[in-house]
């Protein structure tokens, strides 16, 4: 997006000269680009502020909400040692749980919906055309709603396997995995198209049987769009609330960051400000850091119909 | 299909996929796949010994089918090779979606609550076991406390026939053999139980006395109960099942009627708790409609619903539009930097975002009153009104990335011949924005903003995490409040927010929901379709 003097990189990726153009006066400038910068200027204090705010609140000592209001008055990392002191709540562990059960939902998410795609952009099959269409139906219904059925069934499967039943973190995973097919196949499923049958025609005549044409041909080739199902897959479980907490909300080692969070501010928010907003700042890098990483491919997912 | 007719392309592509279904692939991926389906198949065999022993024919049967489909699709000869790429998503699927939708609508139609969660015999148990009393005759059983698989057991001698035997609380009398007697010949020692001392028993009163040890299967032969642990007694309900009258009868003759609606009723018409769970027609689904308690605040829930989603995506849809056409200006210099920062909300965790702005916007240390408004105390998250805006200005927050994201990409799309010609024709910037711009945008960007709409419709972590839904209606006992949405009211009616849990109600109100985002998408799919055709 970076300009230059006399040549600019069109959308359709030729570079075109600028028009010959005077020097702008300051009037005009301010006219043509500067309130440009204005506006830019403000969408930034707006975006970044409360990000900064809890940042600087994280490194206040005096540990109040009332305190944290004075930016980077002083600063010190007290909140940061506190937050892993306290037993009754263990915020590593919820760390951890956390990590685990989106990291798992993400990776597995990620395979059961490519290799959907996979078997619905290569083979041809009887119900093929319907068993995409239901699956676009299915997803109409979030699972959110069902949580008062997935309560119940899971405290049924419970008594048969009790490892699978309310209170594990097993059971979040695979009600989490429930959602894997869907509108995530329907975008892969987009995306294998794109790759050239040929391919996987040559290698099938090189004698590769379908596993390996899968795993080591087209799989290197749709890395994009598994980027991006993996992260919003990823994001999606880390922020979830209303299945977690119904699931794994009744103890304190079980939980989530999402639970563990907002039961650090639902119950004293004034006292508790500063060493939640540490948690909080804790909590946000990896789902950030992805972010960052994956950016250029999470635009290109966005504007195939992916919300966040 | 005969062999004289010519394939169709669809028929030899179907003929090419079973051709290639061969199987492929080294011995680990084999041993892997044998050994996942080996704990799957132990697993199924558990939980059909399970289901078989509670009787529970339905379950029993989709257990055993489902895992010989997948016992078929993934042993060789790769009968059904698409089937093994479906089937692994399909299994969570089938079981965490598909089935969590028909039991949701199942519940609706039931009056699961708190008060009728258990089927009916455990109910029946249950009220009997509230009314046990020790049988004035009963006979003295020598008896022991014993512990075994983490439970405490009775081992008792019957005094008449000096059998030995043991139960629990869940496992009625049955006879043991292998019993020491003591001295007094009371049992002293037994098989596989972990006898309790005198010691232990002292320690462990609590649990002891809370002993009932059902003396054969039918509640109405009463339990043993101890107090001591060296002897038992008959304890008997003065309430039992009478299933010719399909009543409970009380020892005095009193006949508590079935009332038909989950419950035994006392003479004067209240019920006997606990009761069961039983069908009650669409009774749910009038109720949210036609019960004024429940749907006065039904109704502002659903109004501010609605309002919500439609404004949250034309704020954002707005702010996002503005900014990506005013960065869309190639003069412009340092566009990555705001760029980079305009997408940081959108990257920050929603429910972390709620929190931090529940703490600005906090009425009487939050930063928003104390240094931007100056020592305000605005009752930003507490005052109807205020809350709801309080919402709607973090949604823009939070919203307005995507929408500048999309709309740049939209934006850019848009060919420069179509705005060439506009400026020919002498068209006002504002003219072709409005006439040009805006309806060429739409094409891409109206199938999102209905995405939008159907996903802030259920935006359920911004207002719990912002408001919690509050403030409370004043003027309803349930637990809702003036800016909970429906999908929070669901969350609160379900009683997982505290509070009473209303199971079926709860999930009549998910299907409204349902209904009304699913005809909304669908009216919206197809509109924009012919918006596309016109294009």
């Amino acid at each position: 997006m970076s300009t230059q003097p006399t040549t600019f990189t069109a959308h359709d990726g030729t570079v075109q000269e600028l028009p010959a153009q005077p020097r702008m006066g300051f009037a005009k400038w301010l006219g043509v680009i500067g309130w440009r910068h204005l506006i830019g200027i403000i969408a930034v204090v707006f975006s970044a502020f409360p990000l900064v705010y809890v940042v600087s609140a994280s490194l206040n000592p005096s540990g109040t909400l009332t305190g944290s209001n004075q930016l980077f008055s002083e600063v010190s990392i007290d909140a940061y040692k506190n937050l892993f002191k306290d037993p009754s709540r263990p915020y590593g562990q919820w760390y951890i749980n956390t990590l685990i059960i989106a990291g798992v939902t993400a990776v597995s998410t990620v395979f059961l919906g490519a290799i959907a795609a996979f078997a619905f952009s290569r083979m041809r099959f009887k119900g093929r055309r319907m068993g995409l269409m239901s699956l676009l139906l299915v997803q109409m219904f979030p699972q959110l709603l069902a949580v008062v059925a997935i309560f119940l069934l899971l405290t049924w499967i419970g008594d048969i396997f009790p490892i699978l039943g309310i209170g594990s973190r097993l059971a979040l995973i695979l009600v989490y995995l429930g959602g894997a097919l869907g509108v995530n196949t329907y975008l892969m499923y987009g995306f294998f198209n794109t790759v050239p049958s040929s391919l996987d025609e040559a290698a099938k005549v090189d004698g590769a049987g379908h596993a390996r044409i899968f795993f080591t041909i087209i799989l290197r080739l749709v890395a994009p769009i598994l980027a991006v199902v993996g992260l919003l897959s990823f994001i999606g479980s880390f922020n979830e609330y209303v299945i977690a907490s119904v699931v794994v909300g009744n103890s304190a080692d079980t939980q989530t960051l999402a639970i563990g969070l907002f039961q650090y501010v639902s119950s004293e928010t004034n006292s508790n400000w500063v060493i939640f907003s540490a948690g909080a700042v804790l909590a946000a890098l990896p789902p950030m850091a992805l972010f960052i990483w994956l950016q250029k491919y999470i635009v290109a997912g966005l504007t195939a119909g992916a919300v966040k | 299909m005969s062999a004289k007719t010519p394939l169709s392309v669809e028929e030899r592509e179907v003929a090419a996929t079973k051709a290639h279904a061969t199987y492929s692939g080294g011995l680990w991926p084999w041993v892997f796949k044998i050994a996942i389906l080996g704990v799957l198949d132990a697993g199924a065999l558990y939980a059909a010994l399970v289901l078989l022993n509670e009787n529970s024919w339905g379950a029993l049967a989709a257990v055993v089918i489902g895992t010989a489909i997948l016992n078929i699709i993934f042993i060789p000869p790769n009968r059904f090779l698409p089937a093994k790429y479906l089937a692994p998503g399909l299994v969570f699927l089938l079981i965490f979606q598909v089935l969590a939708i028909i039991y949701t609508t199942y519940i609706a139609f039931t009056n699961q609550s708190d008060g009728h969660i258990l089927n009916r015999d455990d109910a029946i148990a249950a009220v009997m076991a509230q009314k046990v009393e020790r049988v004035p005759d009963s006979p003295s059983y020598k008896s022991a406390v014993a512990e075994k698989d983490g439970q405490l057991w009775l081992i008792v001698i019957d005094p008449a026939t000096k059998a030995t035997s043991a139960g629990s609380n869940d496992t009625p009398l049955a006879e043991v053999t292998g019993v020491e007697l003591s001295a007094t010949g009371a049992p002293k020692a037994a098989e596989g139980f972990t006898v309790l001392s005198f010691a232990d028993v002292v320690k462990r009163t609590q649990e002891v006395t809370a002993l009932r040890v059902p003396i054969t299967d039918d509640p109405n032969d009463g339990y043993l109960s101890t107090t001591t642990g060296t002897s038992a007694f008959i304890f008997r309900s003065t309430i039992t099942y009478d299933s010719a009258k399909n009543a409970m009868v009380g020892s005095d003759g009193t006949i508590f009627p079935d009332g038909g609606r989950g419950s035994f009723l006392n003479p004067d018409g209240t019920e006997l708790t606990p009761g069961w769970k039983v069908g009650i027609g669409f009774e749910n689904f009038t109720k949210a409609f036609t019960d004024k308690a429940i749907a006065q605040p039904l109704m502002r829930v659903m109004a501010w619903t609605f309002a919500f989603a439609i404004l949250s995506v034309l704020t954002t849809f707005a702010l996002g539009l503005f900014l990506a056409i005013m960065f869309n200006e190639p003069r412009m210099r340092g566009q990555k930097w705001y760029r980079v920062a305009m997408i940081l909300p959108y990257a920050f965790p929603g429910f972390l975002s709620g929190l931090v702005w529940a703490g600005l916007f906090n009425q009487e240390f939050g930063f928003i009153n104390q240094i931007l408004l100056n020592g305000a105390a605005i009752p930003w998250l507490t005052d109807p009104w205020l809350g709801k805006l309080a919402i709607l200005i973090v949604n823009l927050w939070l919203g307005f990335p995507y929408m500048f994201l999309v709309a740049t990409g939209a934006l850019q799309s848009i060919p420069d011949e179509a705005l060439e010609a506009a400026k020919v024709d002498g068209a006002s910037p504002w003219q072709t924005f409005m006439q040009i711009k805006l309806p060429l945008l739409m094409i891409p960007l109206a199938p999102l903003l209905i995405s939008s709409f159907a996903f802030n419709f259920n935006n359920f972590n911004l207002i719990y995490m912002l408001t919690r839904g509050g403030p409370q209606f004043a003027d309803t006992a349930l637990n809702v409040g003036s800016t909970d949405i429906l999908i929070s009211m669901v969350y609160k009616v379900a009683g997982f927010d505290g509070g009473r849990h209303d199971f079926g109600l709860a999930s009549a109100l998910s299907i409204i929901v349902f209904l009304i985002v699913g005809s909304i998408s669908y009216l919206g799919f197809r509109q924009t379709k012919t918006l596309e055709n016109l294009a």
